[in-house]
Formats: C-alpha cells, sequence, structure tokens
C-alpha cells in the first residue's frame, strides 16, 4: 500500500522551547520529518514557538507559525490552513497533550482534521498512567503495584497498603517532571502535592518501588499493515530510580539473553498494538528484576523521543522520517533504507560496535539543589560516543562531556582523600560524579561484588570498569612513555584510553603522548555506521573513530572544510549553537565543498549524517578531532559556529599546524584576554564599564575599592556568565571573589555594575572591510540580568536613531580592531547617554538564530562563506546574500531591509525542577530555552511571547504595581488604562499615593523590604495575575528581586520597564481585540504575500 | 595485558588476523562465517546447521550472560570455531549456570578474541565465505593457510551423517496428542521439537538414512524436515524419502529441510555468496503481503528457476505434484525463502521459525503444519492455501 493519495495538507507541532527533559532531540525529529512529508509532495505547515530551531527556518516547512504552543492560537492556524491531517508524534509531550486538547474542544472533527499515527484515545491510553496499567493487565503484561489518585489523604492511605518507598508518576508530564520517590510520609505529602500540581490532569500515580532493578528501553515500529520492527534495545546503567534521560545508557542492551530480549520485544509489540499506535514509533521502558528476571512495563511513549533520536543517531535508522512517511500510508517494505540504499527499512538494525550516552548536568548552576539524581530528570544535554567495545565508547563520551573529566577513572583523585564510610555512601547515592567515586572504590580494591551491590550496576557493566582500573594500575606501574611497552599502549588506546588520560596517568603531557603514538603509527581508524553489522554495503558517510579497526572513508578528492560542534547542550550552549552549525554546513556544501562535521550530541540536527556531507560522530577534543583532520586533510576548520567548546580547540589545532578559517584564534585571544581587549576599546574611544583583572583576592578587594560598589565578579574565558556575582555590600567581597577563584580559568574580572541600564545585544558578520549588522536586540530587563535569560526585543523599541547609529558604529570598529572574519556578537549597555561596551564574543552568539529568524538573513551561513573566503560585497552581488541596503549613516554597513514586525525574544527557566533555588535572573545565565512573539506591534509580539513561555498575560483580576520614582509620572497612563481594561490594582505605597492623586483607585500593600509579604502571598495564592515593577536601583533590588521570586514561582508575568508594561497593556488589548490572529513566518518575512488581518 | 595465550585465525586467500585464544588449545579449520545476530551466542554455539563453520559474531561482546543449558540447540557445541571481539571476563545473568570459555574449553573448541571482525565480516561479504584455520600452535601466517586451504569446501560436503540421531527416539507432547509426525533428523535443532510438541504433536525423530517405507510403518501422518548442515544435493537419502511421501503425508521443512523439498520436487540448490545469518532478515509473505523479521543460518537456497516451468508470478509447475509457489522472498536479496504446494499438503521456509536465537514472528507456522494436519485428515483440503481460504 504506497502513500494515500487523500493527503495534501499537514499540520505538524513542533515541542516548544527547550526546556529540561524536552530538547534539541524534537527539532532533529521535527526537521526530519518535514523534509519527508515535503518529499512526498505534502504541503506541511509547522507551529513552534522555539526561534533557536532549524525546524522554524522558513524553508523548513511551506508556512511557518513561530507562534505559542496553545489552543487558541492552534485554532487559528487550523482555520487558516485548514490541514487534511494532524501530525503530533514528533513534537514530545507538548504536541501530544496538544492534540488530545484539539481534540477534547472538538476542533478537530468541527475542521475534519484528522490526526495521524496515534489517535487521541491511543494517546489517553497511553499517558493516563492508570489506563495505561489497566491496559497492560488486560494483555497479560506485569506492572508495578499502585493506586492512581488525585487528592494528597487518598496517597496516604496508599503508602499504607505498599508501604515505603513508594514512587510517584504524575499523569501527562514530560522528564519525570513532579515525580519523586518518597521514603516516608512526610517526603510522600509534600511530593505529592507537587506532583499533583504538575500534572496537567491532577492526577498521580503512586507506585511500589522497583528501585535497583534494570531498566530497558525498546525502540519499536509499527506499519498500517502491522507489522513492526524493533529499532534498538537500550539498556540503562543506572538502575530504576534514576530517569532514563539522567541515566548512562548504553546501545545495544548487552547483559539480556536472547530469550529475555525477544520476550520483551514480543511484549513492546503487544504494547503498541494495545495502546494503538497505528503508526510510526514508540519506546517502551522495562524494568527487570536482576535476581529473577521478571519483567514488567513502566510506560509507553506512542511518539518519538530523546531515546528515538539516540537509537537513530546510534544505528543510522531515521526514526522520525520513517514515523512521518509510515503515517501518510508507506509500509515499513515499501521504505528503502537509504543507508545501503538497496534493502527496506523493514528489518532490526544490527550494530556491531557499541553506543554509550552521558547525561551532561548543570548543578553548579544550582548550589542549593539537592544532586542525588531521582525519577525527576534533571539533566539539559548530553553526549553520546561509538566503541568497538563498552568501554572505548564509554571514555570517548565520557571525554565527550566536557566536564574536565578525560575519561573513566580521570576524576577519581577527588575521592581520594574521602574517608571509606562517605566514599560507601557516595557509591550507594546516585548523583552525577557517581562514576569517579565507583573507580576510586575499585581502586581501593573494593572489588566488583561490593560495588555491583553498592550501586545496583550489573556486576557485567561493573568488571568492565575493574578491568579499566587494572590497566591504568599498569599505565601507572610502567611509570613513563619511555619505558611503555608498545603492547600495552595499543591495548590502552583500544580501551579509549585517551592521550589527555595517558599523560596523567604516565607523568607527562597530551602533546608528547601524541608524538609517541603516532611514531608507533597507533592511529584512530574511521568506520562507518551502517545499520546492517557491515552485511551489506554502506553509501551514507557516517563515520565514528576507533582504534585498531580499519579505516573506511572514501574521500571524494573535493576540497573539504571542517566544522566543529557545540558538543553536549548545556546552559549558555544550546540548541542556537547547533542551529548556526548546521546553517554554516548548508551554505558551504551548496558552495560546492565537501563539508565535514564533527559534533557528539545525539538531540542535534547537526549529527543527522544527511546534513553534512560527511558526519563524525566523535568526541570535541584535540585527539580525536586531529585525527578527523588527518583523515580529511581539510582546507581548514571552522571554530566560530559551535560555541566555546571549538574556540578552546582553535589554538591546539593551529598548533598541530591544521588551519583555522575565519577569526584567527589570536584575535580570539584579542577578545576573550580582558587586558588586550580593554586596550583596543580604549584606543577606539570606547567606554568599557571602570574595572580590572584581579590575580588574588586582595588585589580583587582593592580595585573594587578603587572604582566602588556595586562590582560585578567572574573568573574570565567563561560563557553563560559562569559563576559571575554581583557584589552590592563590602562584606560579601571577599566570599565572592573565592568563588571566583575557585572556578579557575586564569584572573578573575572585576567590574563596575551599571545601574538601570540598557543592554544591547548586537551580532553581525565582517569580512576585514564591510560588515553585516543582523540586528540590535534592546533587552526588556535592566543589564544585570544575563543576556540568555532577560527577554529582548528587535528593532530596539527605546533607542534613538543616532543611538542606534552609534551601536552599528562600535560594532563596526570593534571588529576591525579584534581581526574579526566571520560571526561577532557585541553586548553594549547604554547608561543614561553613554554607550558601554561590555564584551565581544568573536563567533556565533545565542541571539544568532533568534535575529536570522527576524531578518530572514542566515547569518551563520553568510559568516561561513565569509570565513572561507568570500567577501560580503559579492555574496550580495551574485544574489547569495539578498534582502539587506547599504546603511544610510555609515560606510562598509549593510543593513536588513526593514520589516513592518517586532520580535520579543523570552527565556524559559528550569527553577520548577531545582527545588530550593531562589529563583531570581542575575548575570549568571540559568535559561534552558527560548520562546519568539512575533507580530506588528511591539505588545502584541510581546503578549505572544509571554504566552509562549507558558506565563500569558492575565484578561482580568489583580495586578500590582511598583514603579521607580523617575516612572511614577509615566505609569499614570497606563495604570488607568488597566482600569478602563476591568483591573484591580494592587500598588506599593509611593505608587499608590501617585496613583489616588490622578485619582485611580489602588489597594496598598507594604514594601517586601519594610517587612510587609502581604503581596508575596497575594502573588503564591494566585490573586494576582500580573506584575509591574521597575526597579529603584540598587536599594530595592532586594523588592524586586522578592517579587520576581515570587512572581515566578506562581507562575505570574512580571515585567520590569514603562516600555514593557506599555507592551504588556498593548499586548492585552489586542488578545482582546479577539480570537488570536496568526501570521506566518513567511508572511512576516515578504516571501509570501500576507493574508487578511495581521 | 592479556594473559591468555596468543591464536591466529587466517583466511584461504591469505588474509589473517592475530588475537588471543580463549577456548580449547590446537588447530582448527572450516568454513568462515559470520552472523549479525547480536544475542544468542549459545543457541549459534550448539546449532548443528554450523557444523564444520568458523563462525564470527558481529557483535562485539559476547559470553556477557553466560550459559544456561535450557538454550542449547543440541547436546554439544556444534561450531568448528569460533571468533569474537571480546570475551566476557565475568559472566552476569540470573539464567548463567556456566561461563563461555569454559564450555569452549572443556568442548574442544577454538577460538579466537581481540579480532577486529568487523574487517573480517566486510572481507568474507565482498570475497565471500571462504575456508579459514584457527591455531594457538601454529602462529605463522604461511603455515596456517596451508592448512586452511587443505579443509574440504563446502561446496559438495555432506555433513548430515555427522549430527543426525543414531537410533529413532520419540517426544510427546504435555497434553493429549493431537496426531503422530515423523521429523527427519538432519541436524535438529531442539527449540523445533518444542515448536511441534507445543501444537499437541508427538515427534518420532528419526536418523537422517530412514527410507519412506520405515516411515510409513510408524503411521505417522506428517513428515517435519529439520535444518541441518552441508551442501543439501549431498543429502540423497532424505531427498528420496521426501520425494516418494510427497503428496501422501503433510510436508514441513524447515531451512535444510525447505532445501530437500525444493530438491524433491525436482528442483537444485544455489551457494549463496556468504549466506544469511542473523536475526534480522525481512522476509515478504507472498500471500498476505506481510513481513516477518526472521532468524536465518543458510549458506545454500533453492533456485526457483529450476522448480519447472513457470505458469505465473511466482509459480511453478510440477508434473504430478501440480503448481509450486515461491512463498516467501528475502526482501534484502530477492533469494527464496519459502515453497507452498497449491495441490498437495506441504510447505517450506528457508529461515527459522523456531528463532533460538532470534524473533518469534514466524513461530506461528508450527500451528500451520498441525492446522494442515487435521485438515488432510478431516479430507477437507490439500493444501495450506485451503487454509487461508478457511481463514
Ligand atoms: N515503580 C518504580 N520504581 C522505581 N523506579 C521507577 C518506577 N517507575 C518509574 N521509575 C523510574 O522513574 C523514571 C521516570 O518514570 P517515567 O514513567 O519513565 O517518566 P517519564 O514519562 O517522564 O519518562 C523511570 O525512568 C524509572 O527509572
Ligand atoms: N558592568 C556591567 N554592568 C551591568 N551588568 C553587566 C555588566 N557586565 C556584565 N553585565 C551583565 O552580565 C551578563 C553576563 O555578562 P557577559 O559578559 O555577557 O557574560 P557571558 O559572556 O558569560 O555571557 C550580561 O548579559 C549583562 O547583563
Ligand atoms: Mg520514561
Ligand atoms: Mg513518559
Amino acid at each position: 500500500m504506497p502513500r494515500r493519495t487523500d493527503l495534501s495538507t499537514v499540520l505538524v507541532i513542533g515541542s516548544g522551547p527547550i526546556v529540561i527533559g524536552q530538547a534539541a532531540e524534537f527539532d532533529y525529529s521535527g526537521t526530519q520529518a518535514c523534509a519527508a512529508l515535503r518529499r512526498e509532495g505534502l504541503r506541511v505547515v509547522l507551529v513552534n514557538s522555539n526561534p533557536a530551531t532549524i525546524m522554524t527556518d522558513p524553508d523548513v516547512a511551506d508556512v511557518t507559525y513561530v507562534e505559542p504552543l496553545d489552543l487558541p492560537t492552534l485554532v487559528a492556524i487550523i482555520e487558516r490552513e485548514r490541514p487534511d491531517a494532524l501530525l503530533a508524534t514528533l513534537g514530545g509531550q507538548t504536541a501530544l497533550n496538544l492534540a488530545v486538547a484539539l481534540d477534547e474542544a472538538g476542533v478537530l472533527a468541527a475542521n475534519g482534521v484528522e490526526l495521524l499515527g496515534v489517535d487521541a484515545e491511543a494517546i489517553r491510553t497511553a499517558e493516563d498512567r492508570q489506563r495505561f496499567k489497566d491496559a497492560m493487565t488486560g494483555i497479560g503484561l506485569e506492572s508495578p503495584r499502585s493506586r492512581l489518585v488525585a487528592d494528597v489523604e487518598t496517597g496516604l492511605a496508599v503508602a499504607d497498603e505498599l508501604g515505603f518507598p513508594l514512587v510517584l508518576r504524575p499523569s501527562f508530564t514530560l522528564g519525570g517532571a513532579g515525580g519523586g520517590i518518597a521514603r516516608d510520609r512526610a517526603e510522600l505529602s509534600s511530593l505529592l502535592a507537587r506532583g499533583l500540581a504538575d500534572s496537567p490532569v491532577g492526577e498521580v500515580l503512586v507506585e511500589e518501588s522497583v528501585l535497583g532493578w534494570k531498566e530497558f528501553e525498546l525502540e519499536v515500529m509499527r506499519d498500517q499493515g502491522d507489522d513492526c520492527v524493533l529499532v534498538c534495545s537500550i539498556e540503562n546503567l543506572d538502575p530504576m530510580g534514576v530517569h532514563t534521560g539522567d541515566s548512562i545508557t548504553v546501545a545495544p542492551a548487552q547483559t539480556l539473553s536472547d530469550p529475555e530480549l525477544q520476550r520483551m520485544r514480543d511484549a513492546a509489540f503487544a504494547v503498541l498494538r494495545r495502546i494503538g499506535v497505528a503508526t510510526g514509533g514508540a519506546n517502551v521502558q522495562f524494568a527487570v528484576d536482576p535476581r529473577t528476571g521478571r519483567q514488567l512495563v513502566i510506560e509507553m511513549n506512542p511518539r518519538v523521543s530523546r531515546s528515538s533520536a539516540l537509537a537513530s543517531k546510534a544505528t543510522g535508522y531515521p526514526i522520525a522520517a520513517i514515523a512521518a512517511l509510515l503515517a501518510i500510508g508507506y509500509r515499513l517494505h515499501e521504505l528503502v533504507n537509504g543507508v545501503t540504499g538497496t534493502t527496506p527499512v523493514s528489518f532490526e538494525p544490527s550494530l556491531d560496535y557499541v553506543v554509550v550516552k552521558v547525561p551532561r548536568f548543570a548543578f553548579e548552576k544550582f548550589p542549593s539543589a539537592d544532586t542525588t539524581l531521582t525519577t525527576t530528570m534533571r539533566s539539559v544535554g548530553e553526549a553520546m560516543a561509538f566503541g568497538s567495545t563498552f568501554r572505548e565508547a564509554l571514555n570517548k563520551a565520557l571525554r565527550s562531556r566536557e566536564d574536565g573529566g578525560s575519561g573513566f577513572g580521570s576524576r577519581a583523585w577527588r575521592w581520594a582523600t574521602t574517608g571509606d564510610v562517605e566514599l560507601e555512601a557516595e557509591l550507594v547515592r546516585p548523583h552525577p560524579d557517581r562514576l569517579d567515586v565507583v573507580a576510586e572504590s575499585l581502586r581501593r580494591g573494593w572489588g566488583m561484588e561490593r560495588v555491583a551491590a553498592a550501586t545496583a550496576f550489573d556486576p557485567w557493566f561493573v568488571d568492565q570498569f575493574e578491568r579499566l582500573i587494572e590497566r591504568h594500575g599498569e599505565l601507572v606501574a610502567a611509570g613513563s612513555l619511555t619505558s611503555l611497552d608498545d603492547g600495552l599502549l595499543r591495548e590502552s588506546k583500544r580501551e579509549g584510553i585517551s592521550d589527555a588520560h595517558l599523560a596523567e596517568l604516565l607523568a607527562t603531557d597530551e602533546t608528547a603522548v601524541r608524538a609517541h603514538r603516532l611514531a608507533r603509527d597507533v592511529r584512530i581508524a574511521h568506520r562507518t555506521v551502517d545499520t546492517c553489522a557491515a552485511e551489506f554495503e554502506a553509501r551514507t558517510p557516517y563515520h565514528y573513530g576507533t582504534y585498531g579497526g580499519e579505516d573506511e572513508v572514501v574521500h571524494d578528492g573535493r576540497r573539504s572544510v571542517v566544522v566543529l560542534g557545540s558538543g553536549p547542550n548545556r546552559i549558555g550552549q544550546g540548541v542556537e549553537f547547533d542551529n548556526c552549525c548546521v546553517h554554516a554546513v548548508q551554505t558551504l556544501s551548496r558552495g560546492g565543498w565537501r563539508t565535514v562535521m564533527v559534533n557528539c550530541n545525539p538531540e542535534t540536527v547537526s549529527t543527522d549524517h544527511d546534513v553534512a556531507d560527511v558526519l563524525y560522530f566523535e568526541p570535541l577534543t584535540l585527539e580525536d578531532v586531529l585525527a578527523v583532520c588527518d583523515r580529511e586533510r581539510p582546507v581548514g576548520v571552522l571554530v566560530q559556529f559551535g560555541g566555546q567548546t571549538p574556540l578552546a580547540l582553535a589554538e591546539g589545532l593551529q598548533r598541530a599546524g591544521v588551519p583555522i578559517l575565519g577569526t584567527p584564534p589570536d584575535a580570539i585571544d584579542a577578545a576573550e584576554d580582558r587586558g588586550r581587549f580593554g586596550a583596543s576599546m580604549e584606543a577606539l574611544g570606547l567606554t568599557m564599564p571602570e574595572g580590572a583583572i584581579a590575580h588574588d583576592v586582595d588585589e580583587g578587594v582593592a580595585i573594587a575599592r578603587r572604582i566602588g560598589l556595586p562590582v560585578l565578579v567572574r573568573p574570565s574565558y567563561v560563557l553563560g556568565g559562569r559563576a559571575m556575582r554581583l557584589v552590592e555590600r563590602r562584606d560579601a567581597l571577599e566570599r565572592e571573589l573565592e568563588a571566583a577563584f575557585s572556578v579557575g580559568g586564569g584572573g578573575v574580572l572585576v567590574d563596575r555594575f551599571l545601574e538601570d541600564a540598557i543592554e544591547l545585544d548586537v551580532d553581525a558578520v565582517f569580512d576585514g572591510t564591510s560588515l553585516l549588522v543582523g540586528g540590535i536586540l534592546e533587552h526588556i530587563e535592566e543589564a544585570g540580568v544575563h543576556s540568555g535569560d532577560s527577554a529582548s526585543v528587535t528593532p530596539p523599541v527605546t533607542l534613538s536613531a543616532a543611538q542606534e547609529v552609534e551601536v552599528r558604529r562600535a560594532t563596526l570598529g570593534i571588529a576591525r580592531a579584534l581581526g574579526v572574519v566571520g560571526l561577532i556578537n557585541v553586548q553594549f549597555a547604554l547608561k543614561g547617554e553613554t554607550l558601554f561596551c561590555l564584551e565581544a564574543n568573536p563567533r556565533a552568539s545565542r541571539t544568532v538564530p533568534f535575529l536570522s529568524k527576524t531578518t530572514g538573513i542566515p547569518l551563520a551561513g553568510m559568516a561561513a562563506l565569509v570565513a572561507a573566503g568570500s567577501r560580503l560585497g559579492e555574496l550580495v552581488r551574485d544574489g547569495v546574500l539578498a534582502g539587506v541596503i547599504a546603511d544610510p549613516d555609515l560606510d562598509d554597513v549593510l543593513l536588513p531591509v526593514v520589516r513592518g514586525h517586532v520580535a520579543v525574544k523570552e527565556a524559559v527557566l528550569p527553577f520548577g525542577r531545582f527545588a530550593g533555588t531562589d529563583p531570581v535572573l542575575g548575570p549568571e545565565m540559568r535559561s534552558t530555552g527560548e520562546v519568539m512573539g512575533i507580530a506588528a506591534a511591539f505588545g502584541d509580539a510581546f503578549a505572544r511571547s509571554q504566552a509562549a513561555a507558558g506565563a500569558p498575560l492575565p484578561q482580568r483580576g489583580r495586578v500590582f504595581v511598583s514603579v521607580a520614582d523617575r516612572d511614577k509620572r509615566a505609569i499614570v497612563l497606563p495604570a488607568a488604562r488597566l482600569v478602563e481594561l476591568g483591573f484591580a490594582l494592587v500598588a506599593t505605597p509611593g505608587t499608590a499615593r501617585v496613583l489616588h492623586r490622578a485619582g485611580i483607585a489602588a489597594e496598598t500593600a507594604g514594601k517586601v523590604s519594610e517587612g510587609d509579604d502581604s503581596i508575596v502571598r497575594l502573588l503564591s495564592d494566585g490573586s494576582v495575575g500580573l506584575v509591574l515593577n521597575t526597579p529603584y536601583g540598587s536599594d530595592a533590588r532586594g523588592d524586586g528581586a522578592v517579587l520576581r521570586t515570587a512572581a515566578l514561582a506562581a507562575g505570574v508575568p512580571c515585567i520590569t520597564t514603562i516600555a514593557g508594561i506599555r507592551a504588556a497593556i498593548q499586548g492585552i488589548e489586542a488578545e482582546r481585540a479577539g480570537s488570536r490572529t496568526v501570521r506566518s513566518l513567511q508572511e512576516h518575512l515578504g516571501r509570501v504575500a500576507p493574508q487578511g488581518r495581521p | 595485558m592479556n594473559e591468555r595465550p596468543p591464536a591466529l585465525l587466517v583466511l584461504e586467500d591469505g588474509t589473517s588476523f592475530r588475537g588471543w585464544s580463549f577456548g580449547a588449545s590446537g588447530t582448527t579449520v572450516g568454513e568462515a562465517v559470520f552472523t549479525t545476530g547480536m544475542t544468542g551466542y549459545e543457541e549459534v554455539l550448539t546449532d548443528p546447521s554450523y557444523r564444520a563453520q568458523i563462525v564470527t559474531m558481529t557483535v562485539p561482546h559476547v559470553g556477557n550472560y553466560g550459559l544456561n543449558p535450557a538454550h542449547r540447540e543440541s547436546d554439544r557445541l556444534q561450531v568448528a570455531g569460533f571468533v569474537v571481539r571480546e570475551a566476557a571476563r565475568r559472566p552476569s545473568s540470573w539464567t548463567s549456570q556456566g561461563d563461555l570459555v569454559g564450555a569452549l574449553v572443556a568442548e574442544g573448541v577454538v577460538a579466537i578474541e581481540g579480532v577486529d571482525t568487523r574487517r573480517l565480516t566486510r572481507h568474507l561479504r565482498s570475497a565471500g565465505a571462504m575456508r579459514a584455520a584457527i591455531s594457538t600452535e601454529v602462529l605463522e601466517v604461511d603455515a596456517l593457510v596451508a592448512q586452511a586451504r587443505s579443509a574440504p569446501d563446502m561446496l559438495g560436503r555432506e555433513l548430515v551423517s555427522e549430527v543426525t540421531t543414531g537410533q529413532p527416539w520419540v517426544i510427546r507432547p504435555e497434553g493429549p496428542v493431537r496426531a503422530r509426525v515423523a521429523a527427519l533428523d538432519l541436524g535438529l535443532k531442539r527449540s523445533m521439537l518444542r515448536g511441534l510438541t507445543e501444537q499437541g504433536l508427538e515427534v518420532h525423530v528419526l536418523p537422517a538414512a530412514t527410507s519412506a517405507d520405515e516411515l510409513r510403518a510408524l503411521g505417522v501422518e506428517g513428515l517435519f524436515l529439520s535444518n541441518g548442515p552441508g551442501d543439501p544435493a549431498t543429502v540423497q537419502g532424505p531427498i528420496a524419502t521426501t520425494r516418494s511421501v510427497l503428496g501422501e503425508l503433510p510436508v514441513f521443512g524447515i531451512c535444510l529441510g525447505s532445501q530437500l523439498l525444493g530438491h524433491a520436487l525436482g528442483g537444485s540448490t544455489y551457494k549463496l555468496p556468504f549466506g544469511h545469518r542473523g536475526a534480522n532478515q525481512p522476509v515478504l509473505r507472498r500471500h498476505d503481503g506481510r513481513v516477518e523479521i526472521t532468524s536465518h543460518n543458510h549458506g545454500f537456497a533453492v533456485d526457483p528457476s529450476s522448480l519447472g516451468e513457470v505458469v505465473g508470478p511466482g509459480v511453478h509447475q510440477h508434473e504430478q505434484l501440480g503448481p509450486v509457489l515461491i512463498s516467501h522472498v528475502n526482501l534484502n536479496d530477492d533469494v527464496c525463502e519459502g515453497l507452498v504446494l497449491r495441490e498437495a499438503p506441504a510447505f517450506s521456509v528457508q529461515y527459522h521459525p523456531e528463532a533460538a536465537p532470534g524473533p518469534h514472528d514466524a513461530w506461528h507456522l508450527f500451528a500451520r503444519f498441525a492446522a494442515l494436519i487435521d485438515l488432510v485428515r478431516s479430507g477437507r483440503g490439500r493444501s495450506v492455501l485451503d487454509l487461508d481460504r478457511a481463514g
């Protein structure tokens, strides 16, 4: 049965902003699926609020809506686009839940929209924990004993029946949100209360615990002919109790016998059929009792998932693309396996290698949060690696994680002085560094049995760890490189022990190890990921490195360029950088280059083997990247797209004789070295916040005394404002300086803090002569809130034309002075009339994709061409760079043509998952993702951004107003308007007085700083729906902070500038004006004529 | 460093691989083949069809879950030699009752680990299956290559006599006996007997040499042809036996059994370049367009063009027995994976419905055999196609 002919338009829902548990993997899946559907001649309508995705690039779908993922928006889009069908299985939990909502609201039926893949009934049965269990019992599959409860009392009653510990699993949530492990009644009631709140349907499954059982996942697919395949089996090293997203996982499963695996496979298919996954992929999770082999079904996700992305990368089997094609009627055997080009996808991949995935955490940004891993996912990213053995894959995955480790056991020394008792406790407790503890315990000779018992890791894995520890012992015994036996060297490399780690063990340096190794011709060979264990010839250039293997790479002889990716996602370096890498690669490929991608992040689009001409799924370390360069002999390497990760490699690569394309390493240093940067700013006559670099605490104190408080303290060479602190009081100074020094990275910068200044972000491309300014972003929060965390708007709303020219002139000067070739990001702060330059980053920035989306100018792509030697002028002449005009005020500057829309970027923060952290925004970035609101007017755009971020502006109720003196006059009109709109006002005394004088009714609430916390209570009990608060400067930042905290906690939008307040009101009016209207990105960008009312 | 003694693996074309011994010491020769199944090394090692073959596992880690007698497909390790990337040092599984290395040593199987099994597999894929040798004594390449070349070629090699049962024996189902069938043991896997008895069939396991008359004398209502090693063309006795009961008794053949059915129908078999060995092969069921993911272990296949005049797509005409259908094809390479007689009670599959190791997608075929026997007895039909019609 080939594809259905009755479908012409398909609506695809994306997963929205990057949040923990729902990250870039859905960009990968969605992008792949959209492409597959369009190749089939279908018209694809996409909606996703996340501007940093590749998926929302204007040429991925036919029609792209960057709009809030809520019911009103979806209704508007459906009524406007009249799709025949909705594909909701690619946008994670968000899309599934929206599909159910649309179905329950009767919207699908009313508009004759068919749900593809799984119908609403199936989604409910899969996601409603109780119905799922009943379904399992119905088909004779076991699951843990449990009760679904809707209130705490019942939960406690269940505890009497099932006993402790208990596992709480809310319905319809993702990443285990609101879940947890309760060991006693107290824990149960508090966890349960939160879980009930987090579940969209207010239901939590209170379940018998099977902590310590083995956990497995099967990635399976089904077609409309009821044929099923098992794409990949995944074994979790961490047993039940640690969310699969936080677990170290291994593919294929290593410790299941064939009868056990086949039983699990049969069960997985039975689940698919029972739940009613008509077509597509699903993920089924099992718990296995290590003592008896008893198998329990834990859950099933009737959609592509983080694990299916992992499985696709691990096997070469593109689950999302195939799921999309199955959804429109194809059968598995009708689709060709692109890797072999000859065999069908109705087969089960066979792996002749091992794949290991390790999570990446960000607890350092949430110091007060408990690091014990539970059933609520808290990792923010992951790294994956291939190896010929588990040990090689594990070592590669660990060095891919970029957490300072160079392989298994390389950080065990941190525990060397820990006493046995404490060490044992840390062995039992699941936490991010547990493998280091395992290594140390084995080093102490505790042995496999004891370690396996303490961790509940399968003994087979612990034996693998022990083999590595034994190897380390042999190496240490060898003493030095010169006395190192070649056989031992070969074996060690085959086990994935990195040059860096060898250097540590042999007390030498990495360069010496490399030289020694190459002298003995011990090199990485590159193999192909072929889905079939070499049974058939593979066409896809998808490779991984291994020692002691046979090289399989065929070079077509074209001039090649290597693009280094950004590695595991982390706060401050996320999907935005992958977006830039993908643009760089695609643009250069179109330009005739052989593009070579190197990355180790399985979630990303850049590691889709269809994106670059050649993909090396490898760690981003000097050793592995140099091996790729040896193989590819590239014209050069591009390091400016993957964030800080490739920049850190630039110098080493250059020293090893590999040419760097674009901005040279020295220019990078000139920007990052505070001293050099300051000097060039002075030369340009540009102001920087007064400040200096301190080399010890005393020097820091002296600097602070000289420039005066408040100051900002931060280690140099960091991203995302890592460990950056605002110091307002003398007594806090030493502590914060010590903290900053302890993070390392050389000296510590001490800067004068600019109070209530407007922060600006500029992204531009410089070719040595002319500058393409991508746009200026004006932050809505005042400087001091990290650029990554603050809402911002482009084009700026409060800047004068003259100020904008000044910003562009400064940017041009900086790009010239630094010698940038390619992208540059500059952060400015406008205080009064003075423009301060905060920093310049000669690389892609977080805001590049956002600006590219709003202007239609692919900045990263243009930068790649420039770095590869093109001039902007040529690109314009050749029509490669369109939609730009010459700057009317400045020579050598190009600007995007002005469009009639405003775009607002709002950050999304993970505080909910880090109980005990104070969610006040500061100079250290903590957001995981972003959304975009785009509309003809600022207010409307702002309202959309708030809705997209999950805190929609209220339509009625109470508004809390508290503004700085300078804003008191300006607030009157907006306040009056709010009252007209039917809102009741609450204000702090000063503001209230002004309002009353203007005859505006307003209750009075005391200042928190003066001991009255009534406002905090009003917020938390939900009786205030909006907070309008412009900061007063340092003395009252305290108040603002507390407010912001309470507002965030309660999910109430909090607006901190008069501009924002006006915006919000306009937004509310826009919403009032009636049902939400939508306009596609293609319309906004003038690619198609706008239809109807915006 | 690896404390195991060195070992050498060579192919007849001179290709060589150095590694370490993890089995018996000595020298062994055989046909080098690879299997892509990721689990099931116990079933592979004990499958008589791997007789005289040096088996390479493409999955890197082997022996992880130890050994369990219940997973054995015959009473001994059958392979001529075993090649892996890495053998588990400490097996771990609640089912484990022994470890791989111990068994290989005890049962005298020469085995080598530390081999770049992907390089070996890619070589066999392009150059085809060929003779090979593994040794822990002869560590000099040319000398061992010479020994590899001295090994008999698989083409034209008869091995069934080495693995068939000496004596007839009977295995009864748990419950009441639905029917009595004969199973020609050509290298019978235990799980096939499980599949048959599960259907209530009483199975008379017979030596390969059993004649048609001896078989009739048992009063069986069906004949099952098992899997087995070697070149099917050499298994003349069983071919004759099958030929003479075709049309009279319901016949079900698996793997070698399927090839024998082909021969019994006057057809011929040919050797595949490197065979099908693994647990992930897609097989299309011609009659309903469904695809089964199946377990394979065959180096030979039936040549459809040898089955007489083509009278329709995938249909050949047999003088006495009528139309012969190519009922199953491998979607990877269109190899014939099954035969069905339209007017006589006989069918076969080239792959392994009993799995072990592998997916259970085709387990239902044992029920199909039992149903065919009932059908013939009831006189309401003659062929499995009548079953499908009946639904
Ligand atoms: N009964 C249980 N006992 C112990 N751990 C459990 C139990 N149920 C689930 N878990 C753990 O909680 C994690 C998250 O549960 P799951 O239902 O998969 O949430 P999500 O839907 O967010 O993936 C699982 O990966 C597993 O490790
Ligand atoms: N002198 C300053 N005065 C006020 N705010 C500042 C100053 N310097 C930095 N900031 C704030 O700190 C944030 C992080 O600083 P930045 O240099 O961008 O760190 P990173 O490069 O790690 O992102 C900026 O976005 C800005 O809001
Ligand atoms: Mg889960
Ligand atoms: Mg789930």
